[in-house]
């Protein structure tokens, strides 16, 4: 029997290999990977610089531990070229053909990176795996300023390990605070308030237009003539999941890799999960979410059609310096309603009907993170799984 | 409670970190409470991964 096939070995291709384990010793299992298919945290990677950890320190386990743990073939230093879905055959870049049962597609994401002019803005640096990050930390070695650009929930947590590490800190973002996007303003000031507190410097309201040598340094530049001398430039504006694969596949996508609640693609036997996928309309690049459809879709490659279900999947912004965790609002808007007490914010937000469909909490108040995400409904509702 | 040192545990799968001391009140789970007393049927807070499948890496004794 031909293997089931898993394009990816970050969190998603992984622990979906796990779960099928759980259900399905024998079936042949196959995992290919560009990189070396290390098992790493990846929530940790913008945390671990304050906790001065190496890259290496980061993955727990080889490729090869992976593969004896999984009963599976790790093949490390791959690159998929092509898929025919008709003919069920994956296409390696050096030639080699591989036939599949199933197909899983576990790409992840490429950093977005805003065009900036200059002549070092080809030395700017995205951390999205733990290469990225081994290629980070020997930039800032010796070096002692940051400049990072985009205040979302991952420069956020950058500013905040880099600081809590004893560099300089200027955090850059168009946007007039930290984290617009996933909470409201009350929300970005505490954590603004917090990254203050230990040191890191704020430019908002103006785009970065260009990186620039100056000795042995860099200048970033900012649209109103504001120049940031700094050593090193962290870009962190969000992800872009990766869809050229399924694209040229044939497959239908959209914002990701588009999959019905069965992690099905449009093509039969071919699904795809994490950060890559569009489930059911939402782009969640989160761990909880890839947990959660790993596991059914576990089962459904073991032969149970399960739908996968989100129940209201709290995030929570690893900022020591100022505690947040933000129920997104995944679909739609909402009002938000703000309760501002000397030792946090508890920010409920309501929609059109006056549910409570997200909410974020900050300080102390993140105590109370279980008791209300039990109050917000799924965000794809269990139902029963008939197809 | 017993008199044994409390350790610190971190999830290797999204960095959660567990305090034996601090327990998870908030969880319903006492301060002071083992890694090896916590429900089997306990799931990670940040990243529901299940306590059979939590794979924790001892962070200090």
């Amino acid at each position: 029997m031909n293997p089931i096939l898993i394009v990816g070995t970050g969190l998603a291709g992984y622990t979906l290999a796990r779960e099928f384990r759980k259900l399905d010793k024998a079936t042949p299992l196959a995992l290919l990977t560009r990189d070396s298919g290390g098992f790493y945290s990846k929530p940790m990677l913008s945390t671990a610089i304050a906790q001065g950890k190496e890259a290496m320190a980061l993955v727990t386990q080889s490729a090869e531990q992976m593969g004896a743990q999984l009963g599976a073939t790790v093949r490390t230093g791959v690159e998929v070229a092509s898929i025919e879905t008709a003919a069920r055959v994956v296409r390696l870049s050096g030639g080699e053909s591989i036939a599949y049962s199933k197909l899983v597609l576990a790409p992840g994401a490429d950093p977005i990176r805003i065009p900036l002019g200059g002549d070092a803005a080809g030395e700017v640096l995205s951390v999205n795996d733990v290469d990225d990050y081994a290629r980070f930390r020997a930039a800032i070695r010796g070096r002692k300023r940051v400049a990072v650009i985009g205040a979302g929930l991952i420069g956020c947590e950058f500013a905040n390990d880099l600081a809590a590490g004893g560099f300089e800190v200027d955090l850059i973002d168009l946007a007039p605070g930290p984290l617009g996007r996933l909470a409201p303003p009350e929300a970005g000031d505490f954590v603004r308030g917090g990254l203050a507190a230990i040191g890191v410097r704020f430019h908002f309201g103006s785009a970065p237009k260009s990186v620039d040598r100056d000795r042995n340094a860099v200048v970033l530049s900012l649209a109103d003539g504001t120049r940031v001398p700094t050593d090193v430039v962290l870009s962190a504006v969000g992800l872009r999941p990766r869809t050229s694969l399924a694209q040229a596949a044939g497959l239908a996508v959209n914002r990701g890799i588009v999959v019905d609640r069965f992690l099905q693609t449009s093509a039969p036997d071919v699904f795809a999960l994490g950060d890559a996928a569009e489930v059911d309309g939402l782009v969640l690049p989160y761990v909880m979410p890839i947990m959660q459809a790993a596991r059914a879709l576990a089962k459904t490659i073991a032969g149970e059609p399960t739908a996968v279900s989100y129940p209201a999947m709290p995030v929570v912004v690893k900022t020591p310096a100022a505690p947040l965790v933000v129920s997104p609002i995944p679909r739609g808007e909402g009002r938000w309603t703000c309760t501002t007490s000397p030792d946090g914010i508890r920010a409920e937000c309501f929609d059109a009907e006056s549910r409570l469909v997200g909410f974020a909490l900050a300080g102390a108040a993140v105590a109370e993170k279980q008791a209300l995400a039990k109050l917000v409904p799924g965000w794809l509702a269990a139902e029963s799984p008939a197809a | 409670m017993n008199s044994t040192r409390t350790r610190v545990w971190q999830c290797i799968v999204c960095g959660f970190v567990y305090d034996e001391a601090k327990g998870l009140p908030e969880d319903g789970i006492a301060a002071g409470t083992r890694w090896e007393d916590i429900p089997e049927d306990w799931a990670c807070p940040d990243c529901g991964v299940a306590k059979a499948d939590f794979e924790m890496q001892l962070l200090a004794a």
